[in-house]
């Protein structure tokens, strides 16, 4: 089944203000740089974001902060981003953190058809509140319900034109999970491949997942924190 | 004479068994993998998704997809996995990670720990703190004794919102070797010329003090 799309357009078509997205990415590792940006272009409003973090001042989910598209974000640690600070202590921006183990697992239990389920994370916190409290072999859990989106947008390293998709290193993080949880997903690839040439026992998303796939036009890949030692 | 970052890694590290896989938080836990003690083998976790995490890269050798969970570029060593954040917490709240080292604002005698969010200033998030705390059989926590105020963070009870709830075992400062049983703290090792008098006067939570207490070896 062909999932290519033409470009970063025609896979972002339909993403209307008021939806909900979920964006991969680990800091500004394996984000959808393409679709970010795109999405700054359409100027679309009030998103709820799904993503583990709300990327930096003038970068990843940070641009779309400073066009103050996002009415909501979902992450788990958002510390690196002054504009997101302001918003967020002025009331413009409603923020949900969660615990990041339950962020992938509701997203993974959103896109596997479970509704919920029982973790002992945050039992005892502020986090808890409200939520139902079961014991299992003598250990508290609270219940967390499963997340899903109206689009789920990934980036991974290479995709066919069936949608399966491989992704590089510790750029995997969060892309599997909401890979799954999209009603639509829309993957953009560093490489796109014709199917076959990707070996079928070593892709990570299976293309069942995957809605729309393109060829990302360029990667800046921004480094967070350049980290060296000195060869000795 | 006090332990500065590097003391504090440096005695952590000598809890480091033949086999584990440890997973280390940002700060002063990240600087124990620079002191494994020899003869032993460990694996390193970082939570965004790799096993086997190596030391940092070469200037010129940095990959932006290749990064710990404090966003470091990082190396993988040879055998080294990566994976997905689900199967990542997998191994965490499955208890397939052996240690886990992690920083404090405060840790209270029944084991509760705080280190995410100090009401009224900026929230940046719990991060994976709550499902490494929650379900980590190991936890030992670095710290520093007392807080910029010279308040201690050694506490009856934490103060602030809490990351989990009597989880912790062991508590490692710039002063002492802490242990956390029966809700109280117990003076396991003293830093090298740290008097017991000190101690005491810098833990707010009950302690309980050895008639012998043996100074830390560091070298």
């Amino acid at each position: 089944m062909n999932k290519v799309v033409k470009n970063v357009e025609e896979a972002l078509k339909g993403i209307e203000d008021g939806m909900t997205l979920m964006v991969g990415g680990f800091g500004l590792c394996g984000i959808p740089e393409n679709s970010i940006a795109r999405l700054v272009e359409m100027g679309t409003k009030n998103l709820t974001c799904i993503s583990n973090n709300a990327g930096v001042d003038d970068f990843g989910l940070g641009l779309l902060l400073q066009g103050k598209q996002v009415k909501k974000m979902i992450s788990s640690y958002v510390g690196e981003n002054a504009e997101f600070e302001r918003q967020m202590l002025s009331g413009e921006l409603e923020v949900d953190l969660i615990p990041q183990g339950t962020l992938a697992e509701r997203c993974r239990a959103g896109g596997a058809g479970i509704p919920a389920f029982f973790t002992p994370a945050g039992y005892g916190t502020e986090i808890a509140e409200g939520k139902e409290v079961r014991v299992f072999n003598g250990k508290p859990h609270i219940l967390e319900e499963a997340l899903t989106a109206d689009f789920a947008i990934v980036k991974a390293w290479k995709g066919d034109t069936e949608g399966n998709l491989v992704f590089k290193a510790t750029a995997r993080n969060f892309n599997p999970m909401m890979a799954m949880a999209g009603k639509i997903t829309i993957a953009e690839v560093e490489e796109l491949v014709p199917a076959g040439e990707l070996d079928p026992n070593f892709i990570h998303t299976p293309g069942i997942f995957v809605q729309r796939i393109f060829q990302g036009e360029k990667f800046e890949k921004r480094i967070e924190q350049r980290t060296t030692r000195k060869k000795g | 004479m006090a332990l500065d970052k590097d003391g504090i890694a440096k005695r952590i590290a000598q809890e480091l068994r033949d086999g584990w896989y440890v997973n280390l938080g940002i700060g002063i836990p990240t600087l124990v993998a620079n002191y494994i003690p020899e003869g032993i083998e460990v694996e390193f976790q970082s939570e965004n998704g790799i096993l086997g995490m190596g030391p940092f890269p070469f200037e010129g050798e940095e990959d932006a997809d290749l990064i710990n969970a404090g966003k470091q570029t990082i190396t993988a060593r040879k055998g080294a996995v990566f994976f997905d954040s689900a199967l990542s917490f997998g191994m965490i709240r499955g208890q397939h990670v052996q240690l886990t080292v992690l920083g404090a604002m405060e840790v209270s005698q029944n084991g509760d720990i705080a280190n995410w969010k100090i009401p009224g200033k900026m929230v940046k998030g719990m991060g994976g703190a709550m499902d490494l705390v929650a379900s980590a059989e190991n936890i030992i926590v670095a710290m520093m004794h007392s807080n910029k105020a010279g308040e201690s963070k050694i506490l009856k009870e934490c103060t602030l919102p809490l990351t989990g709830v009597g989880c912790v075992k062991k508590v490692v400062t710039e002063l002492a070797v802490l242990e956390i049983k029966e809700g109280k703290f117990h003076l396991l090792e003293r830093a090298p010329g740290v008097s017991v008098e000190e101690i005491v006067s810098k833990t707010e939570g009950d302690l309980v003090v050895p008639d012998v207490v043996p100074e830390m070896k560091i070298d």
